[in-house]
């Protein structure tokens, strides 16, 4: 007789798919170790193409100066001239690439201090402390970043008196407290949101052992949730490295701004293009890593529960 | 509310004619018991009687609408009740267990003691590897609550509850999420501490285990006590008929 | 005329809000506001189906075209937007028009801050739909198979209504980040909200008040945005599935 029997494993899977009910919604879901690795390949090919593309671009671009008979360098030569001011910022101050990743740290450093003081403050049993919090985290995420950074480095004092001596406070200190607002806001909303995601068992057990509310809180909710804020805390910084080159228009010298001051003082057409696309290649590979290892954690957590 | 002092020779745990609603639907219709000290309790009834509600009550987790509920001759529902102090003389093991997964058995038991009532970290270290010792779960100290089966991590939710020295026990279904097999050894082990003179009051289905250790046992149905009695006329002579009913379904 | 309390105002209290009893002002003010909510518009739109063409791009058979989308996605999702609109308007803009000879640039500053915003919301919106989809078990696809569904109706019916409702959140997140976005057209001298702002406290010097009523406004304006779609997830929401 004909075998017609299903194998074992594949009435497993069947009965676990539990009907009718959604998978969880992911942005960036596990994908099977066969995939990845012709992902891996991909990404490689599709590299070995970006690294054929930069050569050719080279040698053309040298053909190009070679012909104007050493008069004019090539973009590239340029380019790599011009690279360390942007990186570093002008000599003697803080700027450049650096400031952006300095603006970075401590916007986010600032921006959680005060946002998980803010979560807490939205799940507290005081209704007016509640009510405050509530609207002052959605004040922040609903402003748009360049407006507060307008708002702030514009009417906050550009010098101040600190025991009898002046102190001018830079452009850059004040766009750091401007970018921590929105921060604020955003990690306000995830430490509220990951202490939501807890089972209210765990509260109802803190509180018959006699745990103060306080206790409850910093002892057994909040070391519980770390886990859960780990990854979109990282994706918000993430999204804050992309928002800091918005300073450059409020006059501070970041990064976009010393390209911007170098594309006028050149005054040459065919670098614009492959100076955009080198600062943006920084950018990139500072925070694709980190959305990489994002996403790795989030898998790695989201399956523990 | 001036109490008498409270002596041993009254009830420890005092109910009267306790309402409680949630929002339109009341679900505690006038409950009224007398628990004295050193008695074991189980409540039996269908689902939605109010068991576990009723309980609740008692450690003021729920708030009720009216009547009082004394434990040890203190009002729980006074608004100005230290809630602290009442749980620290009255503690509770939940169905679901609830132990902290991010700390260890042990860690779980000594957590409460020196946090709230501010023992020093040796005693109570001694005291709850005693406790876990007499819950039968030595050896399993540094494992987490996710290394543990359901059984033992009833247990040392047990031990946590009494690392508190309480003077009541509210044990709400603790056996009802566990396999058949482990359900004995939780049940032994509150078989002990009532042994041991503890004043516990069960919710459960278990008929065998409230027929060998409860002193009275009351059956609720839709938000009302009908019927109370010692285990073995309770069991053999039921009086209501709902009573009759409930116990020709489930034995 | 109500406008003539905000003179008096001025004139009493120095609470300067010309944009209300001047009227070349307040033509302005409107003017940008009118130019901010026309370029959410569009965007919106233009992202959403750049994001569903991405999402559907994704499932090619060929390696070259999934490879070539998440190429994409991943350059505008992690490079700065403000760097992103002044390659398109500068660099990409003087580009093309050498190509085709024409001068001047071929579209406005308005034109590139619509392609640079809707590419950049569309990239998250891909990956947003992309996931929406795969969320739809493969269990409730294939009973309607079993029923007798073709592949497009099946989309049609099944996946398409199931994952809209799973993916809606985040993408009003996307879509709400997308209005705060456009202030960026600042950057390119796009006439809206901020830039009408700016231009009038240059002029009449009132640099605090214009900034209370432009944060005010874009606050009402998100506001209104987050309010409307709460509701739209609140209607849509199917019971038992979603957040806990």
């Amino acid at each position: 007789m004909e075998n017609t029997r299903t194998p074992w494993k594949s009435y497993l899977a069947m009965t676990q798919t539990d009907l009718p009910v959604m998978k969880p919604f992911q942005l960036a879901p596990a994908k099977p170790v066969g995939e990845v690795c012709l992902d891996i390949l991909s990404q490689r090919r599709f590299c070995l193409c970006l690294l054929a593309v930069l050569l050719a671009w080279i040698s053309v671009d040298a053909a190009i100066a070679q012909s104007s008979g050493g008069s004019r360098p090539s973009a590239l030569e340029t380019i790599l001239r011009w690279t360390p001011l942007i990186f570093f910022g002008p000599s003697g101050e803080v700027g450049g690439f650096l400031l952006n990743i300095l603006v970075s740290f401590m916007a986010m450093a600032i921006g959680t201090f005060l946002g998980l003081w803010l979560g807490i403050g939205q799940i507290s049993l005081i209704g007016p402390v509640r009510k405050a919090s509530w609207l002052v985290t959605q004040i922040f995420r609903n402003s748009p970043w360049l407006v507060l950074l307008f708002f702030f480095m514009l009417l906050l004092p550009y010098e101040v008196e600190i025991l009898g001596k002046r102190y001018e406070v830079p452009g850059w200190a004040k766009a750091t407290f401007a970018l921590s607002l929105p921060v604020m806001a955003n990690v306000s909303e995830i430490v509220r949101g990951a202490i939501a995601s807890l089972p209210t068992g765990q509260w109802e057990s803190a509180e018959s052992l006699a745990f103060s509310r306080r206790q409850t809180i910093w002892s057994i909710i909040l070391p519980q949730c770390v886990k859960r804020m780990l990854p979109p805390w990282m994706n918000w910084y993430c999204i804050l490295t992309m928002s800091t080159p918005l300073i450059s228009i409020l006059g501070v010298n970041d990064s976009m701004a010393l390209t911007q001051n170098v594309m006028a003082a050149e005054d040459r057409s065919e670098i614009l293009i492959p100076l955009y696309l080198w600062l943006m290649s920084w950018f990139f590979l500072y925070s694709y890593p980190i959305a990489v290892l994002t996403r790795r954690l989030e898998r790695r957590f989201a399956v523990k529960q | 509310m001036s109490a008498a002092k409270w002596t041993t020779d009254m009830p420890i745990v005092s109910l009267r004619d306790v309402h409680k609603s949630y929002g339109a639907y009341e679900v505690l219709k006038g409950i009224s018991m007398d628990i004295m000290m050193g008695e074991v309790i189980c409540i039996i009834g269908p689902s939605g009687s109010g068991k576990s509600t009723l309980i609740r009550c008692i450690n003021a987790l729920n708030d009720i609408q009216s009547g009082s509920i004394k434990v040890e001759g203190q009002e729980v529902n006074d608004p100005k009740l230290d809630k602290l102090a009442l749980r620290k003389k009255v503690g509770m093991v939940f169905q679901q267990y609830n132990l902290f997964p991010h700390k260890t058995a042990l860690q779980n038991v000594m957590m409460a003691p020196i946090k709230v009532l501010k023992q020093p970290r040796d005693e109570v270290k001694k005291r709850a590897r005693m406790l876990l010792k007499k819950v039968r779960l030595e050896g399993k100290e540094n494992a987490y609550p996710g290394e543990l089966s359901g059984g033992q991590q009833q247990r040392v939710a047990i031990a946590r509850s009494l690392a508190m020295n309480p003077q009541v026990m509210l044990f709400d279904e603790v056996t009802a999420a566990l396999d058949p097999e482990t359900v004995k050894e939780v049940l032994t082990t509150i078989k002990d501490l009532a042994a041991d003179g503890m004043t516990c009051i069960l919710v459960t289905h278990e008929m065998a285990f409230a027929r060998e250790v409860a002193n009275t046992i009351y059956f609720t149905d839709r938000g009302v006590i009908v019927e109370h009695g010692p285990p073995d006329t309770f069991f053999a002579n039921a009086r209501d008929p709902r009573t009759r009913e409930f116990l020709s379904q489930i034995l | 005329m109500v406008w003539e309390w905000f003179r008096w105002l001025a004139e009493t209290k120095g609470i300067n809000l010309t944009i209300f009893y001047d009227d070349w002002d307040r033509g302005r003010f409107f003017a940008g506001v009118r130019t901010t909510i026309h370029l959410s518009t569009i965007c919106i739109i233009l992202s959403i189906l750049i994001g569903i063409l991405g999402a559907w791009l994704q499932k090619s058979r060929f390696r070259i075209v999934r490879g070539l989308v998440q190429a994409y996605i991943q350059f505008f999702r992690n490079t700065p937007p403000l760097v992103q609109i002044y390659f398109f308007y500068f660099a990409v803009d003087a580009l093309l028009s050498d190509y085709m000879g024409i001068s001047g640039g071929i579209l406005g500053s308005y034109g590139w801050a619509v392609i640079s915003l809707s590419f950049f919301a569309g990239a998250f919106n891909a990956e947003i739909f992309r996931a929406g989809i795969e969320a739809v078990p493969e269990s409730t696809i294939e009973s309607a198979e079993s029923l007798g569904y073709t592949n497009a109706q099946i989309y049609r019916y099944v996946t398409l209504p199931l994952a809209f409702r799973v993916c809606l959140p985040a993408l009003n997140g996307n879509l709400i980040n997308l209005v705060k976005s456009t202030t960026i057209a600042y950057a390119i001298a796009v006439p809206e909200t901020l830039y009408v702002s700016n231009q009038i406290w240059s002029d009449e010097l009132n640099v605090t008040e214009m900034m209370y009523v432009m944060w005010l406004t874009y606050l009402l304006l998100v506001g209104a945005l987050v309010w409307v779609m709460h509701r739209w997830e609140k209607s849509i929401r199917v019971p038992g599935f979603g957040r806990r």
